[in-house]
């Protein structure tokens, strides 16, 4: 949001990342004293707002008319420019959801039919160009229920073709509306990057020919498995910034939130995506108590329960029962959605139930098993059954070649040996984690918890 | 951000006429709409303020005055508690809500303490 400010004539039709970061921003003063400019001003935040509204709908049905998600894309920018330039002196239209639906698609419908009279031609020279579009009553298409596109639209940009990196960054711009900019200060990443990124992954969708469709059949499982995996990676930046100064970015969670939510409305008869809601519910209904007051991470069992977000929690547990009501094994977020679960409903740290815990680990880790899972696991058995118990199973994980640099494995060892009264070798494990993690908050928890140490050991 | 988004109906939320099966309809596919968009985070309506109670504090002296009361311009007759990215898009949502009178009011809840 800190582009900064230009004017409309100024910035090219197709460079529309900065478009709405057109004139005076919110706080600022609107830079003459003039009613218009004022209005002018209000005009371009009401589009702004509009703009992250209707924005995934519209790339979605425009996507379907014309196959592919950067042209979508850009018809839904051109109508957006048009916005720009008519609504500060015409005023915003009663239903400007419809008007950009409108503008977009006559201009979709004339680019659709110049390539059909194109590719009509191609055939002439004996390419057989068959188009998805071919026979589609453009004029009613868009009208319909955008459900089913704006699935379609979460399921390309979610496309196992992409890389992890390039399927947040398109995720973000495509369905969360953010610019480019937002999405570069989201992940603390040069701008070039990502603009980069959104571009190499819609001409991948577009070689790949990738179909704006709702999977099904035994490809939806490995498809949805991506998707989740999307928004849970965007959750998980905002819940625990593997980089960078603070140590949680509530709006990255947010966005992973509500778009959790909307899946959650356009798949409402799979388990896990209510698994996954409901453990971003839970988990982010304790964003505030995770950091201190000098924004420290306070963790997990020293959180002061009291500033859990009960809403959040509520309407967490709520999804993970629609998880469990819709049957069949859970899955793995589920599963850790229920691991949430047993934290959310203790009153103090001292009632929570290890045990359960420990046995829905059990499960994650037949389901999905990874080192890491197993280091969790790890934890809950140090809980349940005495840190000795838990120490024989971090020990095991220590040769383990992809936990080499994770900073929680030298973290958590630590940990147990300094209930185990080893603080000299608690010590030595807590210097190593800080030096391994990349988040400044975080590092210095470590270093904190290093020197405790040495002061127990002078002091036993 | 948080909003709260507070239904000031005025009389009419005292009012025991139920809204028409048309005005419901068209109640619900806003809402509707807006929970497909992942912005409803709560919602509730509220009994009639003859219903309600208040209690005044002076020092030490607690005094429960009970309902209808009289600023009837300012009663709550319902709220939605949104999550939006800004102001500006709770004004857009709210704008597009089908009603054809009363006042409704956004305030921003406020994050934790120390964040």
């Amino acid at each position: 949001m800190a582009a900064p400010s230009r004017s409309v004539r100024s910035s090219s039709t197709r460079a529309c990342e900065g478009a709405l970061a057109i004139g005076p921003r919110r706080g600022e003063a609107p830079e003459g004293p003039g009613r218009a400019e004022t209005e002018a001003t209000e005009a371009h935040r009401a589009i702004e707002a509009i703009w992250r509204i209707e924005s995934a709908r519209l790339i979605a049905g425009l996507a379907r008319i014309v196959g592919d998600i950067g042209t979508a894309e850009e018809l839904a920018q051109d109508a957006l420019v048009a916005a720009l330039e008519q609504w500060p002196t015409l005023g915003v239209p009663e239903r400007p959801g419809a008007w950009l639906m409108g503008t977009a698609k006559h201009r979709a419908i004339d680019l659709v039919r110049r390539r059909k009279t194109l590719e009509r031609k191609h055939e002439e020279i004996g390419r057989d160009v068959e188009r998805a579009q071919e026979g589609m009553d453009l004029d009613t298409a868009i009208d319909e229920d955008v459900g089913d596109d704006l699935l379609g639209l979460i399921f390309a940009a979610c496309h196992p073709v992409l890389s992890k990196d390039a399927r947040v960054a398109l995720t973000l711009r495509v369905l969360g509306g953010l610019t480019t900019e937002e999405i570069a200060r989201g992940f603390l990443v040069p701008v070039p990057s990502i603009a980069q990124r959104i571009v190499r992954a819609k001409r991948t969708l577009a070689e790949a020919h990738v179909r704006f469709e709702v999977p099904g059949g035994p490809e939806r499982v490995a498809r949805l498995a991506s998707v989740l995996e999307v928004i849970y990676l965007i959750f998980n930046e905002g819940y625990a910034a593997t980089a960078g100064e603070d140590w949680v970015r509530p709006a990255l969670c947010e966005e992973a939130l509500r778009l959790g939510r909307i899946l959650a409305e356009l798949a409402p008869t799979e388990p896990e995506v209510h698994g996954l809601v409901a453990l971003m519910e839970i988990q982010a209904s304790r964003l505030h108590a995770r950091v201190g007051p000098s924004g420290e991470p306070v963790l997990l069992l020293d959180q002061d329960r009291a500033r859990w977000d009960r809403l959040l929690i509520g309407r967490g547990l709520a999804a993970l029962e629609r998880a469990e009501r819709l049957g069949g094994a859970m899955g793995p977020y589920a599963l850790q959605a229920a691991i949430a679960a047993c934290h959310a409903r203790a009153a103090t740290a001292a009632e929570t139930d290890w045990p359960r815990i420990v046995a829905l680990y059990d499960a994650v880790a037949q389901l999905a098993p990874s080192p890491v899972v197993e280091l969790n696991r790890a934890v809950a058995v140090g809980m349940a059954f005495g840190p000795a118990a838990g120490l024989d199973l971090v020990d095991a994980l220590v040769p383990e070649p992809s936990l080499k640099a994770y900073h929680l494995l030298p973290a958590v060892r630590g940990d147990l040996l300094r209930k185990l009264g080893r603080s000299e070798e608690a010590r030595t494990e807590f210097e190593r984690a800080a030096s391994l993690t990349e988040n400044v908050r975080e590092r210095e928890l470590l270093q904190r918890r290093a020197a405790e140490c040495a002061a127990e050991r002078m002091a036993g | 951000m948080r909003v709260l988004v507070l239904a000031k109906e005025g009389e009419r939320s005292d009012a025991a006429t139920p809204p028409t099966p048309e005005a419901m309809a068209e109640y619900q596919k806003f809402n509707e709409e807006l929970v497909k968009a992942g912005v409803v985070v709560g919602a509730g309506r509220l009994s009639p303020s003859s219903q309600g109670k208040r209690v005044r504090f002076d020092g030490k002296k607690r005094t429960v005055i009970d309902g209808p009361f009289a600023e009837t311009k300012e009663l709550v007759a319902g709220y939605w508690l949104w999550q939006v990215r800004s102001i500006d898009e709770a004004l857009e949502w709210l704008k597009r809500a089908p009603y054809d009178g009363g006042t409704f009011e956004i305030r921003q809840i406020f994050e934790h303490e120390g964040v």
